[in-house]
């Protein structure tokens, strides 16, 4: 009853925002800037949701507050297969101009880099530290090829890869707005059976066995879904994997429940609310001086310092 | 019944579980015991399948348990780790409440709640029952986890050293508790202890491991022998009778 209540207050202040980042301020020629606000609150609150959800989800099963899914290299690696595109193909090529193709063939690769991170050292291993390792070194791996042929290649065309770079909801990929919610609305269905399991997945992988889950079967199957969520949002509006970190644990703290229905319906109207607030901000008082992604990553920053602290005590 | 047959694992060269096979009986305590790196917890969570074999078989009512179903396994048989470290904040009832999860999925019915409760009543949590984890005492904790085990009923019961880290009258407590779990409810339990005297004078079958193999098996009485316990050991040990009860004295 309370988590419904703070359920319903969520849900209230995040349609008061958008409808304020929709509705006020339009001084006419209502045609144009509605269908362009429309697109971009709605590349923010799929967005926003998927990065919130699918940190929690990771967080879930690493059983871990303070990790967020791009330790496992997902985010570098979109960003190298878009400078190896243009690398290769230069940026008049069809993987480069056509949208839609570039998105198919980065969620594709994201999605085989984390079935074969699982298979080749997790299988084995048993142990998410060990996949974690390999991931940030992967990680780090994938970020300096990119800078290497980001160096090589023409400034021109560094230019394609360094809109690329950097998330921002002023530059949403609208192209493959439809594409991706069509994707998203498939993996939230399949999703759907897996949250039940997850309250049992928190209690840690012994307790989880002991009361019945498959718990290698359902690992994969959910590093899967958070492989092809991560790279949505990341083909969306670039990395922003910070906000899922801030997002997750301001969630736990407002909460204050185990329970992951709520926690994850939580968790992408937080984000929605921190996210079209923001934008507000970087629009109305920063006129665009900024993106938003700057402001995320400083309070993000600041957020998890803090957190460093506080659990350094709590254990 | 569990039968275990010729149960190898191995971590790099070293078998940590040597060629064990084991039945252990029903609607009885068995206990193993046996040196520090001995394999009794490897063996227990083999058995219960947190761990997997290398080579061997578990079978539990004549199935393999690797040919079940993980949630019908749950149904089953019911382990408990001794270190129980948990991420997330519960009350004592909800996690009692999660050993219903491989019946009710999720969702509590009513016939859930009364194995709740039961479980509850039985560990005499009552006055707890609304209270954090991490509010309550070493030995309360294992109460509240022993509960959630019971409201799992199931028919085997796995704990690996339930008495560490607590105080005598805990301990007896608990041990008393797994005794009427055996006599009232009729259900299996098996522990891993390493002292010998909550062995001798709770258990009925005791199974002795050393160097990941069984060094000798049987009924209490044969175990609890000066000649057995020095294989076992590699110490002297009197043992003397006390009430019927038969207590070693290792301290000197």
């Amino acid at each position: 009853m309370r988590l419904k209540w703070k359920i319903s207050i969520l849900i209230a202040v995040s349609l008061a925002l958008i409808a304020v980042y929709l509705f006020v301020g339009i001084p006419g020629n209502w045609d144009y800037i509605l269908p362009r606000r429309f697109t971009r609150v709605l590349a923010i609150i799929i967005t926003g949701s998927v990065i919130a959800i699918a940190t929690v989800v990771f967080q879930t099963i690493t059983n871990n507050r303070i990790l967020t899914p791009s330790l496992i290299g997902l985010d570098s690696l979109y960003i190298l297969l878009q400078t190896f595109f243009i690398f290769v193909f230069g940026s008049t090529s069809i993987v480069a101009l056509n949208a839609n193709i570039n998105f198919a063939i980065s969620v594709g690769a994201m999605v085989i880099f984390a079935l074969l991170l699982y298979h080749l050292l997790f299988r084995k291993q048993k142990n998410v530290y060990y996949l974690l390792l390999i991931g940030i070194v992967f990680g780090t791996f994938f970020s300096s090829l990119s800078s290497f042929m980001e160096v090589l290649i023409d400034p021109n065309e560094f230019f394609m890869v360094q809109n690329k770079m950097f998330a921002s909801f002023n530059n949403v990929n609208t192209d493959i707005l439809w594409f991706a919610i069509i994707i998203l609305v498939a993996t939230i269905i399949y999703f759907w059976r897996y949250i039940k399991y997850l309250d049992v997945m928190a209690l840690g992988k012994e307790h989880a066995i002991n009361l019945g889950i498959d718990y290698d079967k359902v690992m994969q199957r959910l590093l899967v879904v958070i492989a092809i969520w991560i790279s949505v949002a990341t083909a969306l509006v670039g990395p922003i994997l910070f906000l899922g970190l801030l997002v997750s644990n301001v969630t736990y703290e407002f909460m204050k429940t185990y329970k992951h229905g709520y926690l994850l319906l939580a968790s992408a109207l937080i984000s929605i609310v921190a996210l079209v607030g923001g934008q507000l901000i970087v629009d109305r008082i920063f006129s665009f001086n900024t993106t938003l992604s700057v402001i995320i990553n400083f309070v993000g920053g600041v957020y998890f310092l803090y957190l460093i602290l506080k659990e350094n005590k709590a254990w | 019944m569990v039968e275990v047959q010729e149960i190898t694992k191995k971590y790099g060269n070293k078998a940590v579980v040597d060629q064990v096979s084991v039945s252990i009986p029903k609607g009885k305590i068995t206990s193993f015991i046996g040196p520090n790196g001995a394999g009794k917890s490897t063996l227990l969570s083999i058995v219960s399948r947190l761990i997997t074999k290398d080579t061997g078989e578990v079978h539990i009512d004549n199935e393999e348990i690797s040919s079940v179903k993980s949630n019908a396994l749950a149904k089953k048989i019911a382990i408990l780790k001794q270190s129980n470290h948990l991420n997330v904040r519960l009350t004592v009832k909800e996690l009692v409440s999660f050993g219903r999860f491989p019946y009710s999925q999720g969702r509590l019915k009513k016939e859930d709640h009364r194995f709740i409760q039961e479980a509850i009543d039985y560990m005499e949590l009552n006055e707890l029952e609304d209270k954090y984890l991490d509010e309550l005492s070493g030995g309360q904790r294992q109460r509240a986890f022993i509960a959630m085990v019971i409201a799992q009923d199931t028919e085997y019961i796995l704990l690996d050293e339930p008495l560490n880290n607590l105080d005598m009258k805990h301990s007896v407590q608990i041990m008393k508790v797994l005794k009427r779990l055996v006599n009232e409810l009729g259900k299996t339990v098996v522990i891993v202890i390493h002292d010998v005297n909550f062995a001798s004078v709770y258990s009925d079958y005791i199974v002795a491991l050393k160097n990941g193999k069984i060094v000798h098996q049987g009924p209490k009485d044969d175990m609890i022998d000066k000649k057995v316990l020095r294989d076992v050991y590699d110490m002297d040990i009197q043992i003397q009778d006390i009430d019927q009860c038969k207590i070693c004295l290792y301290f000197n």
